[in-house]
């Protein structure tokens, strides 16, 4: 048991080694160590927003979900009124329609019976003439008469 | 037994086993040679001048190792999934850190490299005293080198080498903390003010001087006493030896390991001290 050089030796030695490791030895591994942490927390935090979102995203979904739902009852119901009211105004418009035929067809038969007594009237003007004619025998001042006739032909 | 054939008595094998590989200037002879008992060169006759080469050779062979293993480690460290190694390495450099960080609080980037080279390097020149204690010796012996003690921390020069330099680190981040003076008024007016200075430098110097003595002495006497054991053991009949060679052993697991750690953090400690303004 001498102390001897070897004691300077093995602090050289120390030293050297002791200037390595904190050169080439502690950072690149220190280094890695908090990478990796890091990583591991941003990752932790990714998957939390990722939940955080796919929560808000399927809230997002069953909303829509209501709402095109009502959307699509809205449009029923809005057709469903609309046909009804297409049937009200065609039945509206037919009805129009025959008060309209109905309305013209009065007219037509009220010119037919005008037509019709017109005809009468002349006929029975040239009857009374006729028959005048006959009973007086002789012919008249056939001007003076006709006056006469035409006024009773328009008395009728 | 170390040697094939030749009758060895317990002291004989004992006191090889304890004898360094010096190599120096041996003065009686005039020459510059290595340690030999048989010869009549003592390992006490050399004086300071000479050196322990299996000490430097374990140590620095064993500290190469710490260092291209973790300089492997290092380059192709990755953050992302670590191999076996790396996660290994990496385990062994978080628990350095941890207990760096949970006594040290100042910034300093020596301290953690610092605390880890002294545990890793500590630790494995205690775990070659797990080797069985005749193989190296024996081999070295066949190849011609007559002593070799693989255990460098046994080697009283190697731990205090490693605690002096620690020392020095002590002085100087007192020193780069406080300023001269403040080292100094520290060491003169501390326990009970400046009335009693001299009895004051006294206490504080002994104290100062007994943290590098203590943390050299621990651990080399943790080893010695456990390298002991085993060469005892060892001189027991072959069929008895397992029985105790084992369990201590299995012990010394457990010391090796505990004594690089206790250097660390009496290292980390005492620089966190240093760095403490009073």
């Amino acid at each position: 048991m001498n102390i001897n050089l070897t004691i300077i030796g093995q602090a050289i030695s120390f030293a050297i080694f002791v200037m390595f490791c904190m050169k080439y030895v502690w950072p690149p591994i220190t280094g890695a160590l908090a990478e990796r942490k890091k990583k591991i927390a941003d990752g932790l935090d990714a998957a939390e927003r990722a939940e955080r979102d796919l929560q808000l995203a399927q809230e997002k979904a069953v909303a829509n979900m209501r709402e095109s739902k009502e959307q699509a009852a809205a449009i029923i119901e809005q057709a469903n009124k609309r046909a009804n009211q297409l049937v009200e105004e065609a039945k509206e418009q037919a009805r129009a329609e025959a008060e309209r035929i109905k309305h013209a067809a009065e007219a037509e038969i009220e010119q037919e019976v005008n037509r019709a007594k017109e005809a009468l009237r002349e006929q029975v003007a040239v009857l009374a003439v006729a028959g005048a004619e006959k009973i007086l025998e002789a012919s008249v001042d056939q001007a003076a008469h006709a006056k006469l006739v035409d006024k009773l032909a328009a008395e009728l | 037994m170390a040697s094939s054939g030749d009758t060895v008595t317990s002291s004989e094998y004992i006191s090889h086993h304890l004898t360094n590989l010096t190599f120096g200037y041996h003065e009686k002879t005039d020459s510059w040679r290595f340690v030999d008992t048989a010869n009549g060169v003592m390992p006490g006759d050399f004086g300071f001048w000479a050196i322990h080469v299996d000490t430097m050779l374990w140590s620095i062979g064993l500290g190469l190792f710490f260092i291209w293993l973790f300089k492997k480690v290092a380059e192709t460290a990755t953050a992302g999934v670590p191999g076996r190694l790396q996660n290994f390495i990496e385990t062994i450099i978080d628990f350095v850190d941890d207990n760096v960080k949970s006594i040290f609080h100042y910034k300093n980037a020596v301290i953690a490299p610092l605390a880890l080279t002294i545990f890793v390097w500590i630790f494995l020149m205690n775990l070659m005293d797990l080797v069985p204690i005749d193989w190296v010796p024996y081999l070295a012996q066949q190849m011609g080198v007559g002593y070799m003690k693989i255990v460098p921390t046994t080697d009283p020069n190697a731990t205090l080498g490693m605690a002096f330099s620690v020392f020095f680190l002590i002085v100087y981040y007192s020193i780069k903390q406080k300023g001269v003076g403040g080292f100094l008024a520290e060491l003169s007016f501390m326990p009970l003010g400046k009335w009693f200075l001299p009895f004051n430098l006294f206490l504080e110097v002994v104290g100062l001087l007994a943290k590098p003595i203590s943390l050299a002495l621990r651990l080399f006497g943790n080893m010695y006493a456990g390298e002991m054991i085993f060469i005892l053991i060892a001189l027991l009949p072959f069929w008895a030896q397992w029985f105790l060679s084992v369990p201590w052993a299995i012990f010394h697991i457990l010391v090796i390991t505990l004594q690089a750690f206790i250097f660390m953090v009496l290292t980390i400690v005492y620089l966190a001290m240093a760095h403490d303004d009073h």
